[in-house]
């Protein structure tokens, strides 16, 4: 059941990802307001709730999971490092795709605006995540740092939050799901972006499973290059 | 008598290296034991391992009663003395601030500090910065940290390197007086070494143990 | 873990009194990044901005990278790092005392450079006084957070290249919380809500401290 699960992953991501470009191209019609610009609800709100929430939420709780002595293991850093990279990509996706509706919208492709400028920031946080684990040789010392930053960028994910909402918001509202609960958008617009966020979510699962696979391979590469130096190691002793 | 250390094909790895390739070795309490071996053979890996300071990436071992798969290295740490071949100071600080932070931290008395100065002929340049101190007199400011410290475990990488002859009658002298107290010594040497506390010779070659 | 904390915080400060590093070398840097930052401004705006507020805590921020680099670099050296590894102090002890320690560096270097924002920048010295007790906050904050992510860069051949990419992201909350607060003050505005930022990020960087610097000692 695991497997085939996982053979249809592939698949399906890619079957609802194309459904969500035929319906938000060709099937939903185009906003009163905005025009075919709108048409963006359907990827960006998608790639935000990848980059900010599921990639980086599954790099956090890794990152805890391999400090607490009890969950310790590779596995738990594997799968941190590839959600984090995960998240960078989508990070960026994020980012490029708000500066394409931010263009028309507010006339600049970048705007002082309180989302934008943190994910921005968190994006930079991804990128030092990565530059620390490429400046430590040692897997453990690189696991075990990379942790704490992972951890440390996660309890700084609220603070720079609210510092740049405080400072200044430009940002469109909420717009699906209200703070009063109400819906905003209906019928097939609605239905299009659902699809989008299965869609987009299943795409992480697929590229943090590939990820998470690349990590595995690399780790036996450096076993096997030990060995092997182990072995020659041996050899100067005799 | 349970061994001090005992180690089974321990291995050490750093960056993909393998520092110590299979060490199997026995060490008893209350002995001096010096490793010999050309450079690159793993006698500072050793050290450094029996000090907690490296990791066990494959074998068995345990020191001081600590088994060093499982273990809290830093328990084993506070139970070990060290004396690296390079550093291990404060460069800023005097040579008695230095000591005087290791004797706080350890819960020594002060006292010590001017004793185990005076013992190493340091007492003279007692209020010099240690970077401005020569090689032979930062050696000998190594050996009153460790006279300061009275650790269980003494771990000595090449200690008569940059000695004077007094100086290396020093060491010897020292060497005998912590053995006889209980202590055990492991010490690293290019050269032969002629303190009767050193009892055992062990040769390293690739990261290994050879006869 | 107080008593360690003093203990290391008393020979950190020690070193600098030996070393005078900060005041040859950092002091001198964040004055003319001051002034640097005027030139910046161009001749009419350098001293009627009111961008004071925020050129002084960029400033800050620079000068807390290079004060966090000299404070973990005092612990890099391989023997060092042994000998000190052996003593077995309480890790968070040695967190706080590193971050005590470089907290009242900033703070004596906060008090020039807030001087030479007032004299360069024209920014009102009212004002600087007012915002004070927010700026100490905040430099308390930087150096709790300079202090681990220092530690994070201890021992790496990259490490004075790794620690600016790391630290900044960190800091930027900080800087928005005592920019707006400072500005505030020069305004007579209220200061609230940047005090919950600045409080926050404190506490928050103490405890991550206290709980995860041995992790990374014994990394």
């Amino acid at each position: 059941m695991t497997r085939m699960l996982q053979r249809l992953l592939g698949p399906v991501t890619l079957a609802s990802l194309a459904l969500t470009a035929w319906l938000g191209l060709w099937v939903t019609p185009p906003d009163r307001v905005q025009g075919d610009l709108a048409r963006l609800v359907y990827v960006h709100p998608a790639l935000a709730w990848v980059a900010l929430y599921l990639s980086f939420g599954t790099a956090t709780i890794a990152s805890v999971l391999y400090l607490w002595p009890r969950t310790r293991s590779v596995t738990a850093d594997r799968v941190a490092v590839s959600a984090m990279e995960v998240s960078l990509v989508f990070i960026l996706l994020t980012l490029a795709t708000g500066s394409i509706w931010g263009r028309p919208t507010w006339g600049v492709w970048w705007a002082w605006d309180a989302r934008l400028t943190s994910t921005a920031i968190l994006g930079v946080f991804a990128l030092a995540y990565l530059a620390l684990r490429r400046a430590n040789d040692d897997p453990t010392q690189r696991a075990r740092r990379g942790a704490v930053f992972a951890i440390l960028t996660a309890i700084n994910v609220p603070i720079i939050h609210f510092s740049v909402l405080w400072w200044k918001t430009l940002h469109q509202g909420a717009s699906v799901l209200t703070s009063t609960g109400q819906l905003n958008v209906h019928g097939s617009m609605l239905w299009t972006m659902l699809i989008g966020f299965v869609g987009f979510t299943l795409l992480f699962f697929w590229l943090l499973r590939e990820r998470y696979r690349l990590e595995v391979k690399r780790d036996r590469l450096v076993a096997s290059t030990v060995d092997e130096a182990l072995a020659q190691r041996r050899r100067e002793g005799v | 008598m349970t061994p001090v250390v005992a180690l089974r094909d321990a291995v050490v790895v750093a960056g993909g290296f393998p520092l110590l390739a299979g060490v199997t070795l026995e060490i008893a309490p209350g002995t001096g034991t010096l490793l010999v071996g050309a450079n690159g053979a793993g006698k500072t890996s050793l050290l450094r391992l029996l000090g907690g300071l490296e990791r066990l990436a494959a074998g068995e071992g345990s020191v001081l009663g600590l088994d060093l798969r499982r273990a809290d290295r830093r328990d084993l740490r506070r139970r070990v003395g060290w004396l690296g071949h390079d550093g291990s100071f404060y460069d800023d600080l005097s040579a008695r601030e230095n000591l005087r932070f290791a004797a706080d931290a350890l819960g020594r008395p002060r006292e010590l500090v001017d004793a185990a100065l005076e013992r190493v002929g340091l007492a003279p340049r007692a209020a010099t910065p240690t970077r401005r101190l020569s090689a032979g007199q930062r050696r000998r400011l190594a050996l009153a940290w460790l006279v300061v410290r009275r650790a269980e475990l003494w771990l000595l990488d090449e200690p008569y390197a940059a000695l004077d002859e007094d100086g290396r009658a020093l060491l010897d002298e020292l060497l005998v007086d912590v053995v006889a107290s209980g202590a055990t010594v492991v010490a690293s040497a290019h050269d032969p070494v002629r303190s009767s506390a050193i009892t055992a010779t062990v040769r390293l070659a690739g990261g290994r143990v050879v006869p | 873990m107080i008593r360690v904390a003093g203990r290391v915080a008393r020979k950190d400060l020690l070193i600098e009194w030996r070393s005078r590093v900060l005041l040859w070398q950092v002091v001198p840097f964040g004055a003319m990044a001051l002034l640097l930052a005027g030139l910046a401004l161009g001749p009419t705006r350098a001293g009627s901005s009111g961008a004071g507020p925020g050129l002084y805590y960029l400033v800050m921020v620079l000068v807390t990278l290079l004060a966090a680099q000299r404070s973990a670099q005092v612990e890099r050296a391989a023997g060092t790092r042994a000998s000190v590894a052996t003593l077995g102090l309480d890790p968070a002890g040695v967190f706080l005392g590193k971050a005590l320690a470089l907290c009242v560096e900033l703070w004596a270097i906060g008090l020039v450079l807030g001087a030479g924002t007032v004299l360069f920048l024209h920014t009102a010295l009212r004002a600087a006084l007012v915002a004070s007790p927010s700026i100490a906050a905040t430099l308390a904050a930087l150096a709790a957070a300079g202090t681990l992510y220092g530690a994070l860069t201890t021992g790496d051949g990259s490490a004075a290249t790794l620690l600016p990419v790391l630290a900044l992201p960190g800091f930027s909350p900080l800087l928005i919380a005592g920019e707006r607060s400072f500005s505030a003050a020069a305004a007579g505005g209220a200061t609230g809500s940047w005090w919950v930022i600045t409080l926050v990020a404190l506490v928050v960087y103490l405890a991550a401290g206290v709980v995860l610097y041995g992790v990374l000692e014994d990394a």
